[in-house]
């Protein structure tokens, strides 16, 4: 379990970043952390594995507190995947890459292929294995990280910002990804202001405006609160507003996803309340 | 890139879209002759912009009819404040110091970046960055924008805003602007024509409600969500158009519910 | 703590004189402090090179960072001290020495204080360096702060992975840093490339006759401050030729140390 406590930040000679932030994040569970940009998302994010500390307040994983470990310590436990591929890549070979943090963990060398080739694998980037990162595409690049991440097994990953610059085959691929992971009890944080990303996955979704947390819930009531998503600097999903627009009896303030509205509307369109019609076929 | 053929009229919104790796960052830096100057390759075909013949031409000279803006705005702004940087390009033509001033100060405003004018890069938010970057092209009044990604770093409120001031910019000025972008639940609105491309090739061409179809969900588009939720209830034997926006299809939909 | 001492060259916009000073007259007269500091070895008259900088300082409202720019430069101060001790110059002297190589920081540090990169280069141009030279220089300053942000963060990405920099003999100490490096490169050339697209979309390079928006001028605060550092020069030169300093000496040595 992630455990924020009363977190306050600032940088040495800046502005406060966090006020007194609370949060917790159990296990198996997926969030969202979401805001403007400036709200201190990835300050906070940084602090779930150590390379921050709090100035006031106790962040613990898993009941111990980050204060008291190195953040290679608290790292074994929690990986944080950068925005940038490229702040990380630099071996020889796409395998090397993934071998770098198991060995700095100190695992054995059978046991190092092995994983790297089970991560090769389940990112797609077995034919890459021997190619060097700087050739690949920056969609590859950042599978690459991803894997190089995965592979010493975190109980807990956080994603900074993973969908910026992805297609959307991309994006579901990294949406299917996300489930495998939640549902072999990892915990999951991605940090993100890609709102039709968090309408499909439907996470939890945490919204952060200037260091503090303004609101906490489920996608569907966090995304359709009009005040919430304008001080957040969001947009609501599109389908929300579809939904707003229309007549009272059939709307929802809770279907944020095409799929959930399709199976709400269609019995509304085929019957209805008054007049029974048949539904008009496509000419 | 292969075999691409297509025309773009003047004053046209035009956006160009299609997976990763599908060539459209190629196609886009054929058009101010960042390739194949800047970028060494094959280049073959015949390319007019702007009614210039863009063959043996360096950026630099095209830069007075086709600018360019970029994905990262931190990359492509080079003073320490806005009206320094918007000037930049001006003073690299040797545009006469009185004309460049005007010329600022006009950019500046259509862009309003007018209040950020003594700002440092660093001191804007990204939405700021691009709009100053826009004034600082725009400053050199070239007819035709090309815009690759320019949404990619920002926020979804400052996304919108900068895809309208393009626009706005794209109408008032009579420019022709070639945007590419992947959040089509954005820009379809301001759309004349959509073009896909996969593959290094052109596979689709025309207005967005055409373009929006099955051929373009096989090839893996984000297309708006309301276009999505429109097919869905089509294949359930409802008539709904292709709506691209969410006004179109809560029109569509609330015709279709209160209709029953 | 080292870096500390470089927050007292980094530029800050504000509104004061020295602030507002064109950059040629401003560095008119750190050249002047400069002179007379490497003009002069008696304690006293280097000791007033630093003292007359210091209402300076204060016009500038940069008190606070010029305290750690001497506090950094003390620490070298002491060092010139020492060297000189240990080679057998007398006591006053040495701390002379290392009061003039307070005083020429403390120059140094006021004129980037207060003047900024941009300013700078406009200056360069000015003077009629190579266009080319004067972008450079402003180019470079105002990606300092992007690339320490960069480095920072490639250091950031690799402790994630386990990687511990503080841990290990100096050989594992050393190849630890590789994993810093090579981001860091490869981040910097492909700044470096997308920067010069945008280079080229702004038409760099596309006449040898660049004009140029913005002007420099010399105001009435200019011609005073070049006005005063004439002056206070010829007084330093009529000094040191014609003037006798009191020259104390403390009667203290230092064991010569047999190298």
């Amino acid at each position: 379990m992630i455990s924020v406590r009363k977190v306050s930040f600032n940088y040495p000679d800046g502005p406060q970043v966090l006020h007194d932030v609370n949060l917790e994040v159990k296990d198996g569970e997926f969030v969202a952390i979401m805001g403007e940009n400036g709200a201190g998302k990835t300050t906070l994010v940084k602090m779930f594995n150590g390379l921050l500390k709090p100035a006031k307040g106790t962040v613990a994983i898993d009941g111990v507190e980050t204060k008291e470990r190195s953040v290679a310590q608290v790292s074994r436990d929690v990986g944080l995947i950068f925005q940038n591929p490229d702040s990380q890549l630099f071996a020889e070979t796409v395998t090397q890459e993934l071998g770098f943090s198991l060995r700095n963990f100190g695992f054995s060398e059978d046991v190092i292929q092995k994983r790297v080739t089970s991560f090769l694998h389940l990112l797609d980037l077995e034919q890459y294995a021997t190619a060097s990162p700087f050739v690949l595409s920056g969609g590859e690049r950042k599978r690459v990280a991803l894997a190089a991440i995965l592979v010493w097994d975190p109980k807990h990953v956080i994603m900074d910002e993973p969908t910026i610059g992805q297609d959307y085959l991309q994006k579901e691929r990294l949406r299917n990804l996300i489930t495998q992971l939640v549902s072999q009890g990892k915990s999951i944080v991605i940090v993100t202001h890609d709102v039709e990303f968090v309408a499909e996955c439907k996470p939890r979704v945490v919204l952060l405006s200037h260091g503090t947390i303004i609101g906490d819930g489920p996608a569907e009531h966090i995304l359709t609160d009009p005040k919430l998503v304008d001080q957040a600097s969001l947009k609501m999903p599109q389908i929300a507003i579809l939904m707003n627009n229309l007549p009272s009896a059939d709307r929802s303030r809770e279907i944020i996803d095409v799929y959930s509205a399709r199976d709400f509307l269609l019995p509304r369109i085929r019957t209805g309340t008054g007049t029974t019609q048949s539904p008009q076929k496509v000419a | 890139m292969e075999q691409v053929s297509f025309t773009i009229e003047k004053g046209e919104f035009v956006i160009l879209t299609g997976p990763s790796g599908c060539g459209k960052t190629t196609l886009c830096r054929c058009l101010n002759g960042l390739i194949p100057n800047f970028y060494s390759g094959d280049l073959t075909g015949e390319l007019e912009v702007d009614g210039v013949n863009v063959e043996g031409k360096s950026t630099a000279e095209l830069a007075t009819h086709v600018g360019f803006v970029f994905q990262n705005p931190e990359n492509q702004l080079f003073s320490l404040s806005v009206e320094r940087d918007v000037g930049f390009g001006l003073e690299n033509l040797g545009v006469p110091r009185g004309e460049a001033i005007k010329r600022v100060e006009w950019a500046m405003r259509a862009t309003g970046v007018l209040e950020l004018r003594d700002k440092a890069p660093h001191e804007l938010s990204g939405g700021q960055q691009q709009r100053a970057a826009i004034a600082g092209i725009l400053a050199m009044r070239p007819n035709v924008l090309v815009l690759d990604e320019p949404t990619s770093f920002l926020d979804p409120k400052s996304a919108e805003e900068i895809v309208a001031v393009i626009a706005k910019l794209g109408h008032e000025l009579g420019l022709t602007i070639l945007l590419v972008e992947h959040r089509l639940d954005i820009v379809s609105r301001y759309a004349d024509r959509v073009v896909i491309m996969d593959g290094g090739r052109i596979q689709l061409d025309g207005a967005p409600r055409e373009v929006y179809n099955d051929q373009a969900r096989l090839i893996g588009i984000g297309l708006p969500r309301v276009t999505m939720l429109a097919h869905l209830l089509r294949k359930e034997g409802f008539n709904l158009s292709n709506s691209i926006t969410v006004e179109e299809a809560s029109n569509d939909l609330r015709r279709l519910l209160l209709d029953r | 703590m080292s870096l500390r001492f470089v927050q007292g060259f980094k530029f800050t916009k504000l509104d004061t004189p020295i602030h507002n000073l064109d950059p040629r007259s401003k560095f008119l007269l750190i050249l002047g402090f400069f002179t007379t500091a490497l003009m002069f070895t008696n304690i006293f008259v280097l000791l007033v090179v630093i003292l007359v900088q210091i209402p300076v300082v204060l016009m500038a409202k940069t008190v606070k960072r010029w305290l750690q720019s001497m506090r950094g430069g003390a620490l070298y101060a002491v060092f010139i001290f020492a060297a000189n001790l240990i080679f057998g110059t007398p006591l006053v002297q040495a701390i002379a020495f290392g009061i003039r190589f307070l005083g020429i920081v403390s120059a140094f540090s006021l004129f980037f204080m207060t003047t900024s990169a941009d300013d700078l280069g406009l200056a360069l141009e000015k003077i009629h360096a190579p266009y080319a030279i004067a972008f450079t220089f402003t180019t470079a300053v105002r990606l300092v702060p992007t690339m320490a942000i960069d480095a920072q963060t490639v250091v950031d990405a690799q402790r994630s992975r386990g990687l511990e920099l503080d841990k290990g003999n100096l050989m594992k100490r050393i190849r630890n840093y590789i994993p810093i490096l090579i981001p860091l490169i490869i981040s910097a050339i492909r700044r470096s490339v997308e920067l010069a697209e945008a280079l080229e979309a702004r038409a760099f390079g596309a006449t040898e006759k660049r004009t140029s928006i913005a002007t420099l001028k010399m105001h009435f605060a200019d011609y005073v401050v070049i006005l005063l550092t004439i002056i206070g020069l010829d007084l330093a030169v009529y000094v040191y030729l014609r003037v006798p300093l009191p020259n104390p000496v403390i009667p203290i040595q230092v064991p010569h140390i047999k190298l």
